[in-house]
Protein backbone atom coordinates (compact mmCIF):
# COMPACT_ATOMS: atom_id res chain seq x y z
CA UNK A 1 0.00 0.00 0.00
CA UNK A 2 1.31 3.26 -0.94
CA UNK A 3 1.38 6.35 1.69
CA UNK A 4 -0.93 7.98 -0.36
CA UNK A 5 -3.39 5.61 -0.20
CA UNK A 6 -2.77 4.79 3.53
CA UNK A 7 -3.27 8.26 4.45
CA UNK A 8 -6.95 8.26 2.39
CA UNK A 9 -7.76 5.37 4.79
CA UNK A 10 -6.96 6.74 7.89
CA UNK A 11 -7.34 10.84 7.96
CA UNK A 12 -11.40 10.43 7.49
CA UNK A 13 -11.11 8.27 10.40
CA UNK A 14 -9.73 11.19 12.26
CA UNK A 15 -11.32 14.14 10.39
CA UNK A 16 -14.78 12.55 11.76
CA UNK A 17 -13.51 11.65 15.26
CA UNK A 18 -12.69 15.41 15.96
CA UNK A 19 -16.25 16.47 14.06
CA UNK A 20 -17.65 13.82 16.37
CA UNK A 21 -16.12 15.51 19.21
CA UNK A 22 -16.75 19.44 18.40
CA UNK A 23 -20.74 17.81 17.86
CA UNK A 24 -20.49 16.83 21.79
CA UNK A 25 -19.00 20.53 22.70
CA UNK A 26 -21.50 22.50 21.03
CA UNK A 27 -24.62 20.58 22.18
CA UNK A 28 -23.04 20.90 26.11
CA UNK A 29 -25.09 24.33 26.10
CA UNK A 30 -28.33 21.94 25.02
CA UNK A 31 -27.88 19.40 27.66
CA UNK A 32 -28.08 21.78 30.50
CA UNK A 33 -30.83 24.08 28.92
CA UNK A 34 -33.12 20.79 28.46
CA UNK A 35 -32.04 18.76 31.39
CA UNK A 36 -32.39 21.55 34.19
CA UNK A 37 -35.77 22.57 32.43
CA UNK A 38 -37.11 19.19 33.63
CA UNK A 39 -36.05 19.61 36.93
CA UNK A 40 -38.23 20.22 39.96
CA UNK A 41 -37.39 23.35 42.41
CA UNK A 42 -35.32 20.90 44.74
CA UNK A 43 -33.23 19.87 41.57
CA UNK A 44 -32.70 23.17 40.03
CA UNK A 45 -29.57 24.00 41.33
CA UNK A 46 -26.05 25.00 40.10
CA UNK A 47 -24.41 22.14 41.35
CA UNK A 48 -26.41 19.29 39.59
CA UNK A 49 -26.38 20.73 36.49
CA UNK A 50 -25.08 18.08 35.22
CA UNK A 51 -27.36 15.61 36.59
CA UNK A 52 -30.35 14.31 34.63
CA UNK A 53 -33.73 14.84 36.52
CA UNK A 54 -34.33 12.42 39.08
CA UNK A 55 -37.96 13.57 39.04
CA UNK A 56 -39.23 14.79 35.76
CA UNK A 57 -41.37 17.49 35.52
CA UNK A 58 -42.83 20.20 33.46
CA UNK A 59 -43.41 21.90 36.10
CA UNK A 60 -41.29 25.13 35.06
CA UNK A 61 -42.31 24.71 31.55
CA UNK A 62 -45.68 25.66 32.69
CA UNK A 63 -44.75 28.51 34.33
CA UNK A 64 -42.14 29.62 31.82
CA UNK A 65 -45.08 29.55 29.80
CA UNK A 66 -47.33 31.75 31.56
CA UNK A 67 -44.53 34.41 32.26
CA UNK A 68 -43.59 34.35 28.70
CA UNK A 69 -46.56 34.15 26.85
CA UNK A 70 -47.52 37.59 26.29
CA UNK A 71 -43.94 38.35 24.99
CA UNK A 72 -44.20 35.74 22.18
CA UNK A 73 -47.76 37.33 20.94
CA UNK A 74 -45.72 40.08 20.85
CA UNK A 75 -42.73 38.31 18.74
CA UNK A 76 -45.34 36.92 16.51
CA UNK A 77 -46.88 40.51 15.83
CA UNK A 78 -44.02 41.71 15.03
CA UNK A 79 -41.97 39.42 13.34
CA UNK A 80 -45.07 37.60 11.03
CA UNK A 81 -45.65 41.47 9.45
CA UNK A 82 -42.40 42.57 9.61
CA UNK A 83 -40.80 40.00 7.82
CA UNK A 84 -43.67 39.84 4.90
CA UNK A 85 -43.02 43.46 4.26
CA UNK A 86 -39.78 43.73 4.36
CA UNK A 87 -39.76 41.27 1.70
CA UNK A 88 -42.41 42.60 -0.54
CA UNK A 89 -40.13 45.58 -0.45
CA UNK A 90 -37.19 44.44 -0.73
CA UNK A 91 -38.40 42.10 -3.86
CA UNK A 92 -39.44 45.88 -5.32
CA UNK A 93 -35.95 47.36 -4.91
CA UNK A 94 -34.27 44.44 -5.81
CA UNK A 95 -35.61 44.20 -9.16
CA UNK A 96 -35.48 48.25 -9.70
CA UNK A 97 -31.48 47.96 -8.93
CA UNK A 98 -31.11 44.81 -11.28
CA UNK A 99 -33.63 45.62 -14.41
CA UNK A 100 -34.29 48.83 -14.15
CA UNK A 101 -31.43 50.37 -13.63
CA UNK A 102 -31.18 54.37 -13.53
CA UNK A 103 -27.70 56.69 -13.97
CA UNK A 104 -26.30 56.34 -10.39
CA UNK A 105 -27.81 53.32 -9.70
CA UNK A 106 -24.65 51.86 -8.33
CA UNK A 107 -24.22 54.84 -5.72
CA UNK A 108 -27.61 54.22 -3.94
CA UNK A 109 -26.85 50.69 -4.06
CA UNK A 110 -23.53 50.86 -2.26
CA UNK A 111 -25.02 53.74 0.27
CA UNK A 112 -28.31 51.26 1.15
CA UNK A 113 -25.43 48.32 2.05
CA UNK A 114 -23.96 50.47 4.46
CA UNK A 115 -26.83 50.74 6.24
CA UNK A 116 -26.55 46.99 6.44
CA UNK A 117 -23.66 47.47 8.86
CA UNK A 118 -24.15 50.47 11.44
CA UNK A 119 -24.66 49.43 14.59
CA UNK A 120 -28.06 50.89 15.70
CA UNK A 121 -26.55 52.48 19.16
CA UNK A 122 -25.98 55.30 16.48
CA UNK A 123 -29.48 55.70 15.59
CA UNK A 124 -31.00 54.44 18.58
CA UNK A 125 -31.09 58.22 20.41
CA UNK A 126 -32.51 60.21 17.75
CA UNK A 127 -35.10 57.40 16.94
CA UNK A 128 -36.88 57.47 20.40
CA UNK A 129 -36.67 61.59 19.84
CA UNK A 130 -38.82 61.15 16.73
CA UNK A 131 -40.90 58.51 17.64
CA UNK A 132 -41.83 60.42 20.37
CA UNK A 133 -42.40 63.26 18.11
CA UNK A 134 -44.77 61.38 16.29
CA UNK A 135 -46.35 59.54 18.72
CA UNK A 136 -45.47 56.40 17.82
CA UNK A 137 -43.17 55.56 20.82
CA UNK A 138 -43.23 52.58 22.46
CA UNK A 139 -45.64 50.38 20.71
CA UNK A 140 -45.76 47.63 17.99
CA UNK A 141 -46.40 49.51 14.89
CA UNK A 142 -43.03 51.55 15.91
CA UNK A 143 -40.86 48.94 16.18
CA UNK A 144 -42.22 47.12 13.50
CA UNK A 145 -41.26 50.75 11.05
CA UNK A 146 -38.01 50.61 12.47
CA UNK A 147 -36.96 46.51 12.31
CA UNK A 148 -38.66 47.31 8.17
CA UNK A 149 -36.75 50.37 7.20
CA UNK A 150 -33.31 48.92 8.60
CA UNK A 151 -34.19 45.88 7.28
CA UNK A 152 -34.30 47.14 3.74
CA UNK A 153 -30.64 47.16 2.90
CA UNK A 154 -30.09 42.98 2.83
CA UNK A 155 -33.69 42.18 1.79
CA UNK A 156 -32.87 44.34 -0.97
CA UNK A 157 -29.42 43.07 -1.75
CA UNK A 158 -30.78 39.38 -1.53
CA UNK A 159 -33.56 40.22 -4.24
CA UNK A 160 -31.18 41.88 -6.30
CA UNK A 161 -28.45 39.07 -6.36
CA UNK A 162 -31.06 36.65 -7.30
CA UNK A 163 -32.72 39.17 -9.92
CA UNK A 164 -29.18 39.54 -11.18
CA UNK A 165 -29.12 36.16 -12.91
CA UNK A 166 -32.76 36.63 -14.38
CA UNK A 167 -31.43 36.43 -18.37
CA UNK A 168 -32.31 40.25 -19.16
CA UNK A 169 -33.73 39.21 -22.53
CA UNK A 170 -36.96 38.13 -20.93
CA UNK A 171 -37.57 41.64 -19.34
CA UNK A 172 -36.64 43.11 -23.04
CA UNK A 173 -39.26 40.71 -24.36
CA UNK A 174 -41.87 41.70 -22.07
CA UNK A 175 -41.25 45.25 -23.22
CA UNK A 176 -41.17 44.76 -26.70
CA UNK A 177 -44.66 43.16 -26.36
CA UNK A 178 -45.38 46.27 -24.96
CA UNK A 179 -45.71 45.39 -20.77
CA UNK A 180 -44.16 48.26 -18.85
CA UNK A 181 -42.09 48.35 -15.64
CA UNK A 182 -45.14 46.28 -13.01
CA UNK A 183 -46.08 44.13 -15.62
CA UNK A 184 -42.94 42.57 -16.41
CA UNK A 185 -42.49 42.68 -12.66
CA UNK A 186 -45.42 40.48 -12.00
CA UNK A 187 -45.51 38.42 -15.64
CA UNK A 188 -41.71 37.12 -15.70
CA UNK A 189 -39.63 38.45 -12.40
CA UNK A 190 -42.38 37.34 -9.72
CA UNK A 191 -43.51 33.92 -10.81
CA UNK A 192 -39.78 32.54 -9.94
CA UNK A 193 -39.63 34.71 -7.13
CA UNK A 194 -40.20 31.77 -4.82
CA UNK A 195 -36.64 30.44 -3.43
CA UNK A 196 -35.90 34.51 -2.51
CA UNK A 197 -38.64 34.88 -0.95
CA UNK A 198 -38.63 32.08 1.00
CA UNK A 199 -34.47 33.26 2.02
CA UNK A 200 -35.86 36.96 3.01
CA UNK A 201 -38.36 36.17 5.05
CA UNK A 202 -36.86 33.47 6.83
CA UNK A 203 -34.00 36.03 7.21
CA UNK A 204 -36.44 38.76 8.44
CA UNK A 205 -38.27 36.56 10.55
CA UNK A 206 -35.13 35.37 12.69
CA UNK A 207 -33.69 38.72 12.78
CA UNK A 208 -36.85 40.53 13.99
CA UNK A 209 -37.74 37.19 16.44
CA UNK A 210 -34.06 37.74 18.16
CA UNK A 211 -33.67 41.23 18.41
CA UNK A 212 -33.41 42.66 21.64
CA UNK A 213 -31.67 46.29 21.25
CA UNK A 214 -34.54 47.90 18.72
CA UNK A 215 -37.14 46.38 21.60
CA UNK A 216 -35.63 47.75 24.54
CA UNK A 217 -34.68 51.07 23.25
CA UNK A 218 -38.29 51.63 21.84
CA UNK A 219 -41.15 49.20 23.50
CA UNK A 220 -43.13 49.56 26.58
CA UNK A 221 -44.00 47.20 28.77
CA UNK A 222 -46.69 46.37 26.98
CA UNK A 223 -45.57 45.67 24.02
CA UNK A 224 -42.32 43.91 24.94
CA UNK A 225 -41.39 41.09 22.57
CA UNK A 226 -40.14 37.42 24.11
CA UNK A 227 -36.42 38.42 24.29
CA UNK A 228 -36.93 41.31 26.45
CA UNK A 229 -39.32 39.44 28.78
CA UNK A 230 -36.97 36.48 28.62
CA UNK A 231 -34.57 38.77 29.70
CA UNK A 232 -36.15 40.04 32.40
CA UNK A 233 -37.60 36.60 33.76
CA UNK A 234 -33.59 35.82 33.78
CA UNK A 235 -32.37 38.35 35.41
CA UNK A 236 -34.82 37.91 38.37
CA UNK A 237 -32.94 36.54 41.67
CA UNK A 238 -36.00 34.83 42.46
CA UNK A 239 -37.11 33.05 39.05
CA UNK A 240 -35.45 29.30 39.27
CA UNK A 241 -33.00 27.97 36.86
CA UNK A 242 -35.53 25.31 35.82
CA UNK A 243 -38.12 27.74 34.51
CA UNK A 244 -35.14 30.01 33.36
CA UNK A 245 -34.00 27.14 31.01
CA UNK A 246 -37.66 26.48 30.02
CA UNK A 247 -38.31 30.16 28.92
CA UNK A 248 -34.78 30.41 27.32
CA UNK A 249 -35.95 27.34 25.36
CA UNK A 250 -39.39 28.22 24.76
CA UNK A 251 -38.27 31.61 23.09
CA UNK A 252 -36.01 29.73 20.94
CA UNK A 253 -39.00 27.06 19.50
CA UNK A 254 -40.31 29.08 16.65
CA UNK A 255 -36.61 30.43 14.83
CA UNK A 256 -35.38 26.71 15.62
CA UNK A 257 -38.53 24.90 14.13
CA UNK A 258 -38.02 27.50 10.90
CA UNK A 259 -34.60 26.82 10.94
CA UNK A 260 -35.13 22.47 11.04
CA UNK A 261 -37.63 22.90 8.39
CA UNK A 262 -36.83 25.65 6.36
CA UNK A 263 -32.54 25.45 6.93
CA UNK A 264 -31.19 25.09 3.45
CA UNK A 265 -32.97 29.22 2.42
CA UNK A 266 -31.65 30.09 6.02
CA UNK A 267 -28.28 28.87 4.93
CA UNK A 268 -27.93 31.18 1.64
CA UNK A 269 -30.19 33.61 3.68
CA UNK A 270 -26.44 33.36 5.34
CA UNK A 271 -24.02 33.92 2.29
CA UNK A 272 -26.24 36.64 0.93
CA UNK A 273 -25.09 38.15 4.20
CA UNK A 274 -21.69 38.03 3.32
CA UNK A 275 -22.26 40.12 0.11
CA UNK A 276 -20.57 38.24 -2.54
CA UNK A 277 -18.31 36.16 -0.64
CA UNK B 1 -36.56 61.81 -23.34
CA UNK B 2 -37.12 58.12 -24.61
CA UNK B 3 -33.89 57.22 -22.58
CA UNK B 4 -35.60 58.71 -19.30
CA UNK B 5 -38.90 57.07 -19.76
CA UNK B 6 -36.51 53.72 -19.49
CA UNK B 7 -35.21 54.70 -16.28
CA UNK B 8 -37.25 56.95 -14.47
CA UNK B 9 -40.23 54.41 -13.84
CA UNK B 10 -37.43 52.30 -11.72
CA UNK B 11 -36.64 55.37 -9.70
CA UNK B 12 -40.24 56.07 -8.91
CA UNK B 13 -40.36 52.42 -7.29
CA UNK B 14 -36.81 53.13 -5.29
CA UNK B 15 -38.19 56.60 -4.18
CA UNK B 16 -40.07 55.54 -0.91
CA UNK B 17 -36.95 53.47 -0.03
CA UNK B 18 -34.41 55.63 -0.66
CA UNK B 19 -35.99 58.59 1.36
CA UNK B 20 -35.72 55.71 4.37
CA UNK B 21 -32.61 54.99 3.83
CA UNK B 22 -31.74 58.80 3.49
CA UNK B 23 -33.75 59.82 6.84
CA UNK B 24 -33.37 56.54 8.94
CA UNK B 25 -29.95 55.65 8.38
CA UNK B 26 -28.07 58.92 7.65
CA UNK B 27 -30.55 61.58 8.91
CA UNK B 28 -30.40 59.60 11.82
CA UNK B 29 -26.51 59.07 12.68
CA UNK B 30 -26.43 63.22 11.47
CA UNK B 31 -28.89 64.15 14.81
CA UNK B 32 -27.13 62.04 16.43
CA UNK B 33 -23.96 63.21 15.77
CA UNK B 34 -25.52 66.41 16.05
CA UNK B 35 -26.59 65.78 19.73
CA UNK B 36 -23.01 64.67 20.37
CA UNK B 37 -22.10 67.99 20.22
CA UNK B 38 -23.88 69.61 22.43
CA UNK B 39 -24.42 70.00 26.06
CA UNK B 40 -27.18 68.25 27.04
CA UNK B 41 -26.41 66.04 29.62
CA UNK B 42 -30.25 65.94 31.08
CA UNK B 43 -33.14 65.25 29.61
CA UNK B 44 -35.14 68.94 30.01
CA UNK B 45 -31.94 71.17 28.36
CA UNK B 46 -32.53 72.38 24.99
CA UNK B 47 -28.55 71.94 24.51
CA UNK B 48 -25.72 74.17 23.31
CA UNK B 49 -23.45 73.87 20.69
CA UNK B 50 -20.02 72.52 22.42
CA UNK B 51 -17.80 71.21 19.47
CA UNK B 52 -16.30 68.07 19.90
CA UNK B 53 -16.22 68.77 23.40
CA UNK B 54 -17.69 65.75 24.81
CA UNK B 55 -15.52 63.35 22.56
CA UNK B 56 -12.56 64.73 23.93
CA UNK B 57 -14.09 64.39 27.82
CA UNK B 58 -15.31 61.08 26.97
CA UNK B 59 -11.59 60.10 27.35
CA UNK B 60 -11.59 60.98 30.90
CA UNK B 61 -13.38 58.82 32.01
CA UNK B 62 -12.16 55.38 33.86
CA UNK B 63 -15.08 53.58 32.70
CA UNK B 64 -14.79 54.52 28.95
CA UNK B 65 -10.97 52.89 29.09
CA UNK B 66 -12.42 49.84 30.65
CA UNK B 67 -14.88 49.40 28.11
CA UNK B 68 -12.34 50.16 24.86
CA UNK B 69 -10.32 47.68 26.13
CA UNK B 70 -13.48 44.90 26.68
CA UNK B 71 -14.06 45.98 23.11
CA UNK B 72 -10.70 45.18 22.53
CA UNK B 73 -10.27 42.33 24.08
CA UNK B 74 -13.34 40.77 23.03
CA UNK B 75 -13.10 41.13 19.65
CA UNK B 76 -9.88 39.85 19.27
CA UNK B 77 -11.06 36.82 20.55
CA UNK B 78 -14.37 36.28 19.23
CA UNK B 79 -12.83 37.22 15.87
CA UNK B 80 -9.67 34.88 16.14
CA UNK B 81 -11.55 31.91 17.72
CA UNK B 82 -14.90 31.92 15.57
CA UNK B 83 -12.39 32.27 12.54
CA UNK B 84 -10.40 29.51 13.94
CA UNK B 85 -13.00 27.36 14.83
CA UNK B 86 -15.10 27.48 11.51
CA UNK B 87 -12.02 26.99 9.44
CA UNK B 88 -11.43 23.85 11.37
CA UNK B 89 -14.84 22.53 10.62
CA UNK B 90 -14.78 23.59 7.17
CA UNK B 91 -11.46 22.07 6.47
CA UNK B 92 -12.50 19.00 8.25
CA UNK B 93 -15.66 18.70 6.09
CA UNK B 94 -14.16 19.31 3.03
CA UNK B 95 -13.47 16.73 0.66
CA UNK B 96 -16.90 15.59 1.96
CA UNK B 97 -17.99 13.23 5.07
CA UNK B 98 -20.35 10.76 5.99
CA UNK B 99 -23.40 12.65 7.69
CA UNK B 100 -22.24 16.00 6.26
CA UNK B 101 -25.76 17.33 6.79
CA UNK B 102 -25.92 16.66 10.25
CA UNK B 103 -22.77 17.86 11.46
CA UNK B 104 -23.73 21.07 9.44
CA UNK B 105 -27.19 21.44 10.87
CA UNK B 106 -25.85 21.20 14.61
CA UNK B 107 -22.63 23.15 14.24
CA UNK B 108 -25.36 25.72 12.80
CA UNK B 109 -28.21 25.67 14.51
CA UNK B 110 -26.60 27.99 17.63
CA UNK B 111 -26.91 31.00 14.84
CA UNK B 112 -31.16 30.69 14.62
CA UNK B 113 -31.53 31.68 18.28
CA UNK B 114 -31.02 34.87 19.76
CA UNK B 115 -28.38 35.85 22.10
CA UNK B 116 -30.22 36.58 24.98
CA UNK B 117 -31.74 32.90 25.16
CA UNK B 118 -27.87 31.64 24.94
CA UNK B 119 -26.64 34.31 27.92
CA UNK B 120 -28.78 32.40 30.09
CA UNK B 121 -27.27 29.17 29.96
CA UNK B 122 -23.96 30.24 29.43
CA UNK B 123 -24.14 32.47 32.39
CA UNK B 124 -24.84 29.20 34.29
CA UNK B 125 -22.01 27.66 32.48
CA UNK B 126 -19.52 30.10 33.18
CA UNK B 127 -20.34 30.41 37.02
CA UNK B 128 -17.12 31.68 38.88
CA UNK B 129 -17.12 29.61 41.79
CA UNK B 130 -14.10 27.30 41.73
CA UNK B 131 -12.34 24.24 44.07
CA UNK B 132 -15.22 23.34 46.88
CA UNK B 133 -17.55 25.81 45.17
CA UNK B 134 -17.31 24.73 41.75
CA UNK B 135 -20.47 24.53 39.52
CA UNK B 136 -20.95 24.60 35.82
CA UNK B 137 -17.91 24.10 33.88
CA UNK B 138 -15.83 24.43 36.17
CA UNK B 139 -17.40 20.91 37.94
CA UNK B 140 -17.14 19.61 34.44
CA UNK B 141 -13.73 20.32 34.26
CA UNK B 142 -12.85 19.42 38.20
CA UNK B 143 -14.83 15.51 36.88
CA UNK B 144 -12.94 15.51 33.55
CA UNK B 145 -9.38 15.49 35.75
CA UNK B 146 -8.57 19.12 34.24
CA UNK B 147 -9.35 21.00 37.76
CA UNK B 148 -6.48 22.98 37.30
CA UNK B 149 -8.02 24.47 34.32
CA UNK B 150 -10.98 26.43 36.27
CA UNK B 151 -11.21 30.16 37.02
CA UNK B 152 -13.32 32.90 37.23
CA UNK B 153 -14.58 33.08 33.37
CA UNK B 154 -16.03 36.67 32.42
CA UNK B 155 -15.44 37.63 36.17
CA UNK B 156 -11.61 37.41 35.31
CA UNK B 157 -10.96 40.96 36.09
CA UNK B 158 -8.11 41.17 33.56
CA UNK B 159 -9.25 38.56 31.10
CA UNK B 160 -13.30 38.09 31.48
CA UNK B 161 -13.77 39.33 28.37
CA UNK B 162 -12.22 36.72 26.52
CA UNK B 163 -14.75 33.85 28.38
CA UNK B 164 -17.21 36.55 27.43
CA UNK B 165 -16.25 35.41 23.98
CA UNK B 166 -16.68 32.01 24.25
CA UNK B 167 -20.65 31.52 23.54
CA UNK B 168 -20.03 34.38 20.66
CA UNK B 169 -17.95 32.08 19.35
CA UNK B 170 -20.10 29.33 19.74
CA UNK B 171 -22.69 31.04 18.05
CA UNK B 172 -20.91 32.17 15.34
CA UNK B 173 -18.47 29.75 14.04
CA UNK B 174 -21.04 27.68 12.27
CA UNK B 175 -21.81 30.52 9.78
CA UNK B 176 -17.86 30.93 9.15
CA UNK B 177 -17.81 27.42 8.09
CA UNK B 178 -20.69 27.92 6.34
CA UNK B 179 -18.69 30.49 3.99
CA UNK B 180 -15.20 28.91 4.09
CA UNK B 181 -17.12 25.36 3.19
CA UNK B 182 -18.37 27.44 0.47
CA UNK B 183 -15.28 28.45 -0.20
CA UNK B 184 -13.19 25.57 -0.29
CA UNK B 185 -16.09 24.33 -2.91
CA UNK B 186 -15.37 26.96 -4.81
CA UNK B 187 -11.87 25.84 -5.67
CA UNK B 188 -12.02 23.90 -8.99
CA UNK B 189 -10.69 20.35 -8.80
CA UNK B 190 -8.87 20.91 -11.95
CA UNK B 191 -6.73 23.39 -10.23
CA UNK B 192 -5.94 20.92 -7.30
CA UNK B 193 -5.09 17.81 -10.05
CA UNK B 194 -2.74 19.72 -11.96
CA UNK B 195 -0.65 21.13 -8.88
CA UNK B 196 -0.49 17.44 -7.79
CA UNK B 197 0.47 15.89 -11.33
CA UNK B 198 3.10 18.34 -11.13
CA UNK B 199 4.02 16.28 -8.10
CA UNK B 200 3.06 19.43 -5.46
CA UNK B 201 2.08 17.72 -2.49
CA UNK B 202 -1.04 18.02 -0.55
CA UNK B 203 0.13 20.62 1.85
CA UNK B 204 1.82 22.67 -1.06
CA UNK B 205 -1.50 22.63 -3.08
CA UNK B 206 -3.13 23.83 -0.22
CA UNK B 207 -0.99 26.44 0.83
CA UNK B 208 -0.40 27.53 -2.15
CA UNK B 209 -4.08 26.76 -4.71
CA UNK B 210 -6.59 27.11 -2.01
CA UNK B 211 -5.24 29.09 0.55
CA UNK B 212 -5.13 32.10 -1.96
CA UNK B 213 -8.61 31.28 -3.69
CA UNK B 214 -10.08 31.79 0.12
CA UNK B 215 -8.96 35.22 0.56
CA UNK B 216 -12.32 36.81 -0.11
CA UNK B 217 -14.16 34.74 1.53
CA UNK B 218 -11.68 35.50 5.14
CA UNK B 219 -12.31 38.62 4.56
CA UNK B 220 -15.99 38.76 4.59
CA UNK B 221 -15.89 36.37 7.32
CA UNK B 222 -13.37 39.02 9.21
CA UNK B 223 -15.93 42.25 8.05
CA UNK B 224 -18.94 40.28 9.09
CA UNK B 225 -17.40 39.07 12.55
CA UNK B 226 -15.97 42.43 13.24
CA UNK B 227 -19.18 44.51 12.83
CA UNK B 228 -21.01 42.10 15.01
CA UNK B 229 -18.16 42.46 17.75
CA UNK B 230 -17.56 45.74 17.68
CA UNK B 231 -21.87 46.63 18.12
CA UNK B 232 -22.02 43.65 20.90
CA UNK B 233 -24.81 44.30 23.48
CA UNK B 234 -27.69 41.22 23.37
CA UNK B 235 -24.94 38.83 24.53
CA UNK B 236 -23.25 41.09 27.35
CA UNK B 237 -26.75 42.28 29.03
CA UNK B 238 -27.68 38.25 29.35
CA UNK B 239 -24.63 37.41 30.68
CA UNK B 240 -23.56 39.31 32.98
CA UNK B 241 -25.93 42.36 33.13
CA UNK B 242 -24.41 46.06 32.93
CA UNK B 243 -21.81 45.76 35.66
CA UNK B 244 -18.69 47.65 35.00
CA UNK B 245 -16.61 44.34 35.16
CA UNK B 246 -17.94 42.97 31.76
CA UNK B 247 -18.44 46.74 30.30
CA UNK B 248 -18.04 47.60 26.66
CA UNK B 249 -19.07 50.77 24.70
CA UNK B 250 -22.42 49.35 23.62
CA UNK B 251 -23.66 48.84 27.31
CA UNK B 252 -21.61 52.15 28.54
CA UNK B 253 -24.20 53.73 25.90
CA UNK B 254 -27.11 52.40 27.38
CA UNK B 255 -26.12 53.37 31.01
CA UNK B 256 -25.57 56.50 30.34
CA UNK B 257 -29.20 57.09 28.33
CA UNK B 258 -31.45 55.16 30.94
CA UNK B 259 -29.12 55.16 34.02
CA UNK B 260 -27.01 59.09 33.63
CA UNK B 261 -30.06 60.21 31.81
CA UNK B 262 -27.57 61.99 29.64
CA UNK B 263 -28.51 61.82 25.41
CA UNK B 264 -25.17 63.47 24.59
CA UNK B 265 -22.98 61.36 26.42
CA UNK B 266 -24.59 58.42 24.91
CA UNK B 267 -24.76 59.96 21.77
CA UNK B 268 -20.76 60.58 21.77
CA UNK B 269 -20.53 57.13 22.79
CA UNK B 270 -22.89 55.46 19.96
CA UNK B 271 -20.97 58.01 17.42
CA UNK B 272 -17.52 56.21 18.73
CA UNK B 273 -19.16 52.69 17.79
CA UNK B 274 -20.11 54.09 14.43
CA UNK B 275 -16.95 55.58 13.75
CA UNK B 276 -15.02 52.07 14.88
CA UNK B 277 -17.55 50.08 12.18
CA UNK B 278 -17.16 52.85 9.54
CA UNK B 279 -13.80 52.63 9.25
CA UNK B 280 -13.23 49.31 8.18
CA UNK B 281 -16.59 48.54 6.68
CA UNK B 282 -16.41 51.24 3.86
CA UNK B 283 -13.71 50.78 2.06
CA UNK B 284 -14.51 46.60 1.89
CA UNK B 285 -18.11 48.08 0.72
CA UNK B 286 -16.21 50.41 -2.35
CA UNK B 287 -13.89 47.23 -2.68
CA UNK B 288 -16.81 44.97 -2.77
CA UNK B 289 -18.57 46.96 -5.41
CA UNK B 290 -15.65 47.64 -7.68
CA UNK B 291 -15.11 44.02 -7.98
CA UNK B 292 -18.23 42.98 -9.07
CA UNK B 293 -18.28 45.65 -11.48
CA UNK B 294 -15.36 44.37 -12.78
CA UNK B 295 -16.55 40.78 -12.89
CA UNK B 296 -19.53 41.68 -14.58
Amino acid sequence: MTAVARRARVLPGVRFALLIAFVLVFLVPVYVLLATSFKPLTEADPGQAWNLPRTWTFEAWRVAWEKLAPGLLNSVLIAVPGALISAALGSMNGYVLSKWRFPGADVVFTLFLFGMFIPYQGVMIPLVQLMTTLDIYGGLPGLILAHVVYGIPICTLIFRNYYVTIPDELIEASRVDGAGMLRAYRSVVLPVSGPAFAVVVIWQFTSLWNDFLFAVFLTGPQSWPATVLLNNIAGAQATPYSQQMAAAILASIPTMVVYVLLGRFFMRGLMAGALKG
Amino acid sequence: MTRMRRWLPGLLLLSPSIAAIAIFVYGMLGWNLQVAMTDRHDEISEGRFVGLTNFVQLWDQPRWHISVEHAVVFTLVFVGGALLLGWLLAFLMERGIRGEGTFRAIYLFPMAISFVATGIVWRWLMNAGTGERAVGLNALLDGLGLGFLQWQWFRDPDWGMAAMAIPAVWQMSGYVMALFLAGFRGVPDELREAARVDGASEWKVYRHIVLPLLRPVTLSALIILGHISLKVFDLIVAVAGTQVVTDVPAVFMWVAVFDSHDPAKGATIAAYIVLSVTVFVVPYLIWSVRRERRES
